[in-house]
């Protein structure tokens, strides 16, 4: 694994609260967007002339159109409930990574040109001039945010940092400050449908390789439908999980569940992606433009339902925003929820007892699973409150034998960031990720020897990506890593499927039928 | 940024990725990994002549499972695997061999 160029934090029994260490994080920033994925999300192309003026002016819109914003810049009493409850400000010890400290680099802005007392008295009240520097603070600390939320859990007043982290980075984005990792992306979405870039071909090739595997495997034909017109359900999910380990193996999860619950179902090659970073740039526009596109391909795919794979803040985007981004969905089935998590789908089927299960398939591991800070902090699934801790637990316990959950504290609604989320999953941004991993690191080592855990399962692409990385600097192996259908996967077996049905068998029946698999040169 | 190939100054952006997928030869990649303080072997071959030519035929770097199986193929099914890859291209094959073999940095969440 790559050699650390700084620090890694020593995993000891509990996360002390570090002494602050002024300025440390200073130095930290991601890459500048370049000027054409600037122009392509409709935003200035370089730093525009009149900065001063238009970070005002943007500021002053923000503050209008959201009634929140404004309330969490004035509500603020500075109780210090927040100081110690971020990921990043426990792995870094600077004191601008805690969310007080972090609101305030925008609060005292707003409060030197929007408030009486900011306008005439500003040193009594901690206003500060707009200049060239503020804004590089800005870009600085808040893309060492990643919009957790965990912070507004435990403030008396409700302010969600996450929400402020995202208007400066509107600020930034609309003076013509933007960050290169997410506009690129965002970018890619629009031009070819998903943040990887991967084009229909790529797409259909990866998805016929994995009707080869599945089959390998299992002897069972399980289709990986993409652009099917008239299939019931449409499946939305991040684009990671075509591409990337331990994603594809939640796919093949996806897959095989479908397949036994009968119902017909596709991907779509124009919509193929779940993730929306729009949310995290704060850019309600990018947002809708990123959304319509699902709306888009419902509607040319005649689907009846809309169903999202294991993706955090997609999640969020879909649960909380999607009809008023992309609605009415009034052409979709309304017996079903629209839309539908994957967890949720799967879960039912479970409970109807759709799907033969072999838990003893995952007897290898011991699990732990960690909550995605979207799904456990905005979102729900199920009817019940509660129900997007509780599903996934559920599904996990209803596959796998031995399960353990990681400290309570760590965990539900107070989980932690797996520190790579917000549009922080880059590799200029590695200090921040590994240091900002560090509660989770440690709630994960505790169970790991204390439970003998062995594995920790999640739902969200970002977080899969961002352990597989981080793990490794901790002394952890980056295979600890799984997908919550991954572990479905695993423990379904296929109605036809003969129980111990390996390679071997399969492959004597595809000799019997003469279609080999399609030879890849390396 | 830019690296010097043959004489020639090749652009490449902020993390050493080539911006022009035409400027490369096989000396850009052997030039990136002594930076790397790697030693490229046949076997490192293999895995960068197969994914220009999947790049070639798809715009985009091959997904881990269809490398990996690509790999196991060819070279039999122990090395048919992740572990394989990062033992070969210890950044990750996705970005190291990506980046060796001139082609632009996968993006997204990975």
């Amino acid at each position: 694994m790559a050699k650390a160029k700084f620090d890694v934090p020593e995993l000891k029994e509990e996360v002390d609260v570090p002494a602050i260490q002024e300025g440390v994080m200073a130095h930290l920033a991601p890459f500048v967007a370049a000027k054409d994925h600037q122009t392509d999300l409709n935003f200035p192309p370089e730093l525009v002339d009149d900065w001063h003026q238009k970070t005002l002016e943007k500021m002053d819109d923000l503050r209008k159109r959201y009634r929140s914003f404004q309330v969490f810049l004035d509500s603020c009493v500075k109780c210090g409930s927040c100081t110690d409850k971020c990921h990043y400000f426990l792995g870094t010890a600077d004191p601008k990574n805690m969310p007080v400290a972090r609101q305030d680099l925008l609060r005292k802005v707003y409060r030197r040109y929007f408030t009486f007392a900011g306008k005439y008295f500003p040193k009594l009240v901690g206003a500060k001039d707009l200049t060239r520097e503020t804004l590089d603070e800005w870009y600085s600390y808040y893309h060492q945010c990643s919009q957790c939320r965990r912070c507004s859990v435990f403030c008396p007043y409700g302010i969600d940092t996450a929400e402020i982290s995202m208007a400066a980075r509107e600020i930034l984005d609309s003076v013509g400050y933007g960050q290169k990792y997410c506009n690129e992306i965002i970018a890619k979405v629009f031009k070819i449908g998903n943040n990887l870039g991967l084009p229909g071909p790529a797409l259909a090739d990866t998805l016929e390789g994995l009707e080869d595997d599945v089959f390998d495997e299992t002897g069972i034909e399980v289709k990986y439908p993409m652009d099917q017109k008239g299939a019931e359900i449409l499946l939305i999910t991040p684009s990671a999980d075509f591409f990337a380990e331990p994603h594809v193996d939640g796919l093949i999860g996806y897959g095989k569940v479908f397949h036994e619950a009968g119902v017909s179902w596709t991907l779509s090659s124009y919509a193929s992606e779940a993730a929306n970073f729009g949310m995290f740039i704060g850019s309600y526009e990018n947002m809708r433009r990123v959304s319509r596109r699902i709306r888009k391909a419902a509607l040319d795919l005649g689907v009846k339902r809309i169903v999202f794979g294991e993706c955090g803040h997609a999640w969020r985007v879909a649960y909380s925003f999607l009809n008023t981004l992309a609605g009415p969905f009034d052409f979709l089935d309304p017996d079903y929820p629209v839309p539908q998590h994957i967890l949720e789908f799967t879960w039912d089927q479970i409970q109807k007892g759709n799907l033969k299960l072999d838990k003893s398939a995952n007897d290898d591991m011991t699990l732990t699973f960690h909550d995605s800070c979207n799904v456990a902090r905005a979102t729900r699934m199920g009817d019940r409150p509660g129900g997007q801790l509780e599903i996934p637990r559920n599904v996990i316990k209803a596959v796998c034998n031995n399960y353990v959950d990681m400290d309570k504290d760590t965990i539900g609604e107070k989980t932690f960031c797996c520190g790579g989320g917000g549009g922080l999953l880059t590799d200029d941004l590695m200090e921040i990720r590994v240091k900002g991993a560090l509660p989770r690191m440690t709630a994960l080592k505790n169970v790991m020897e204390e439970e003998g855990v062995t594995h920790m399962a999640a739902i969200c692409a970002i977080c899969k990506s961002q352990f597989t990385k981080v793990l490794p600097y901790y002394g952890m192996d980056m295979d600890q890593i799984v997908s919550v259908h991954q572990l479905v996967s695993n423990a379904i077996v296929l109605t036809g499927q003969k129980p111990g049905d390996d390679g071997e068998e399969a492959a004597a029946e595809e000799a019997a039928t003469g279609e080999a698999a399609p030879e890849v040169e390396v | 940024m830019a690296i010097e190939v043959n004489g020639k100054t090749l652009e490449t952006d902020e993390e050493g990725y080539l911006v022009n997928l035409n400027d490369w030869v096989p000396e850009v990649a052997e030039i990136m990994a002594k930076e790397d303080g790697l030693e490229l072997t046949p076997e490192h071959w293999d895995i960068i002549n197969f994914l220009r030519e999947y790049y070639e035929e798809y715009q985009i770097a091959p997904a881990v499972r269809v490398l990996t199986k690509a790999v196991g193929k060819k070279l039999g099914k122990e090395k048919g695997n992740s572990k394989y890859l990062y033992a070969l291209f210890p950044y990750g094959p996705g970005k190291q061999a990506c980046r060796f073999a001139g082609l632009p940095k996968p993006t997204g969440c990975i």
